[in-house]
């Protein structure tokens, strides 16, 4: 096992590397230097230009400078914002609980329906009910989640007038952020209500993230169940007289999860790159909103060190993905 | 015991391409979603061909008479414009009838690029392994670290929001699934017996990659030309609908829904039939996608 993890590490590490790379090079290859960019609109006169050159090292060799942002990001600087004036890292760790809070229940409500949908229909296979779960998947894998927001919020908060359109939290609610998850923090809060508006602001978004990922564990819970069910041992199982649950749910179940495990961690980046759409149609104050808005603002070294930050976790995540594949899979770790 | 004239065990089935696409299209025609996928992708692109004949009126033109009318079927739409027009009279359906146009064109420039493109890399680093392999693997690998999104978009920010540089981020964005693709499917064919006995004859390495390799390796491109096709259609109106694609005017789906973002609770037909649009076309092309892979896959086949 110890091995298999040095094995991964010594694939991630050069492409972590590789990502500081991107990072550095990306805001070298906007347009004007640096300091112009950090000056923004209103500009500076020559000399001022050039002692700022000096003091931030980008009149030095291009690979100096590369050294020196490594240094950088090793005692945990990852730049500093131009609009707020903020280290990038306390502003992407405050911003970052609502972006997995959303991703979180996004999940939850992908795996709660689209386990069962893929089960039922991979055991009912050819069924009205298949072919429905089957349509309904591939809709929603083809779906462009930002107008899917866009047709829930005409419905729900348009027509029907049930949910809010955007934020966390109703303003009638203040509290101090604990965990800095909104649904944990408004029970703590003890507060009348103010559970259920963090619920009623959460679950147009968290419906409308969560579109994918269900379609895809649908799919893969269904083509994993039904190559389960093929096998010998289920057959076995069910020679010896098992019910068709026992054999589905203990029998079949159980192996058919380890590929729709995996297919789950790999929802991480499908995530943040819907949380970017997500967060910016219901102003989710998140890090895929902040990305977006950063972006506009050009604000560049945030969106350099928040597209740092996304990459490193999306790798860790990965790697834990992996390594977990690896504890529950033998044969995995022995091959390749 | 009667002796078997040669004729009779002569296989006189037909062969060449036309048998071969009668073998895929009976796998194909079974699949019920791909038929219908495969004619109403072909009805759209008749439709992005012809708009010029089919839109009853030009994409930007204002009626300033008419503005925010809803569709005909509803109190104060008319036939005029059957799918109402925007907030500066622009008539809906000739716009979507446009927006067609550059969907297809997205999907296509995006799947050619980044085919090429990962074809070259994947063979080369297939077949000559080694030091190469190590350095185009970890590249596409760097890609792959980032969501493709926020990807896409931060080249956008670099290179200027329009829809030619959406184009170009979204085709390095999709990049390293064709390489990985081709690679893995040259390294399994090069372990095959006519590839060596092709090395044996002489064959130069060129030739060996592009003539002898290379259509062995098509089945899995071609499904994935299909499926990234798609999504290249999803990421460019995702960066239009950001405001990162292409621009207004430009009656591109993905921007027409943000330009219509403002009217969402006033008037639903602006926001709903862009988005129809997309989720139909994509859903073709997706279901289009997996009648081909089940017709040429053998692995999948019949499962």
């Amino acid at each position: 096992m110890f091995v298999y993890f040095l094995k991964k590490l010594s694939v991630v590490l050069p492409t972590f590397l590789g990502v500081t790379l991107v990072a550095f090079v990306f805001i070298r290859m906007l347009p004007g230097d640096p300091v112009m960019l950090m000056a923004g609109e209103r500009g500076m006169s020559e000399e001022r230009h050039t002692e700022l050159m000096a003091r931030f090292g980008f009149d030095k060799p291009i690979i100096v400078q590369y050294g020196l942002y490594l240094k950088q990001l090793a005692s945990g600087d990852f730049g500093t914002s131009i609009i707020t004036k903020q280290p990038i890292l306390k502003e992407f760790s405050t911003l970052f609980p609502a972006t997995v809070e959303l991703s979180i229940c996004a999940m939850f409500l992908a795996i709660f329906f689209g386990l069962p949908a893929g089960m039922i229909a991979a055991t009912k296979r050819g069924s009205t009910f298949d072919h429905t779960v089957m349509t309904g998947a591939l809709a929603g894998y083809s779906m462009p989640i930002f107008w899917w927001g866009l047709l829930l919020i005409i419905f729900f908060s348009g027509i029907l007038g049930w949910t809010p359109v955007s934020g966390r939290i109703s303003l009638l609610y203040y509290f101090e952020p604990v965990t800095g998850f909104m649904l944990i923090d408004s029970l703590l809060s003890g507060q009348e209500g103010a559970f259920t508006s963090a619920v009623s602001h959460l679950i147009l978004p968290a419906i409308v993230l969560g579109t994918i990922p269900l379609a895809v564990i649908a799919r893969q819970t269904r083509s994993a169940m039904l190559e389960v069910l093929s096998e010998d041992y289920v057959r076995t199982a069910k020679a010896k007289g098992l019910g068709p649950k026992r054999v589905i749910g203990l029998h079949a179940l159980r192996n058919a999860l380890i590929p729709v495990i995996t297919v789950i961690g790999l929802q991480v980046g499908v995530l943040f790159a819907g949380a970017i759409l997500t967060e910016t149609i219901f102003s989710w104050p998140g890090i895929g909103k902040w990305m977006v808005d950063s972006i506009f603002r050009r604000d560049y070294p945030a969106v350099q060190g928040g597209l740092l930050l996304i990459a490193a976790i999306v790798m860790l995540v990965n790697l834990a993905v992996d390594l977990l594949y690896g504890l529950i899979n033998p044969q995995i770790r022995h091959t390749d | 015991m009667t002796e078997i004239s040669i004729q009779e065990i002569v296989d006189d089935r037909p062969t060449g391409f036309r048998a071969q696409f009668g073998e895929f299209w009976s796998y194909f025609s079974e699949n019920r979603g791909a038929v219908i996928g495969l004619f109403f992708f072909l009805a759209v692109v008749l439709i992005a061909l012809f708009a010029d004949f089919v839109a009853p009126h030009l994409p930007n033109q204002q009626f300033r008479d008419a503005l925010l009318l809803p569709p005909f079927w509803q109190e104060g739409g008319s036939i005029t414009f059957p799918l109402g027009t925007d907030a500066i009279g622009r008539d809906m359906l000739s716009r979507l009838i446009h927006g067609s146009r550059y969907s297809l064109f997205i999907g296509c420039i995006v799947v050619s690029v980044s085919l090429v493109v990962g074809i070259i890399l994947g063979l080369v680093a297939g077949f000559f392994r080694g030091r190469v392999d190590t350095v185009i693997m970890r590249l596409m690998d760097i890609v792959l670290a980032f969501p493709s999104l926020l990807l896409a978009l931060v080249l956008v920010a670099i290179l200027g929001p329009s829809l030619i540089n959406a184009m170009i981020a979204i085709a390095i964005v999709q990049q390293p699934h064709y390489v990985r693709l081709t690679r893995a499917a040259v390294m399994t064919e090069m372990t095959k017996d006519y590839v060596t006995a092709s090395r044996v004859i002489g064959v130069k390495s060129l030739r060996l990659m592009f003539v002898t390799i290379l259509p062995n390796c098509m089945a899995p491109l071609i499904v994935q030309a299909a499926l990234s096709f798609s999504t290249a259609i999803l990421d460019a109106a995702a960066l239009g609908f950001l405001g990162m694609g292409a621009q207004p005017p430009t009656p591109e789906w993905g921007t027409m829904l943000a330009e219509s973002r403002e009217f969402i609770l006033r008037a639903w037909w602006v926001v709903t039939f862009p988005g129809v649009a997309i989720l139909l076309t994509v859903l073709a092309i997706n279901l289009m996608g997996d009648g081909l892979r089940d017709a040429l896959d053998p692995k999948l086949k019949r499962s």
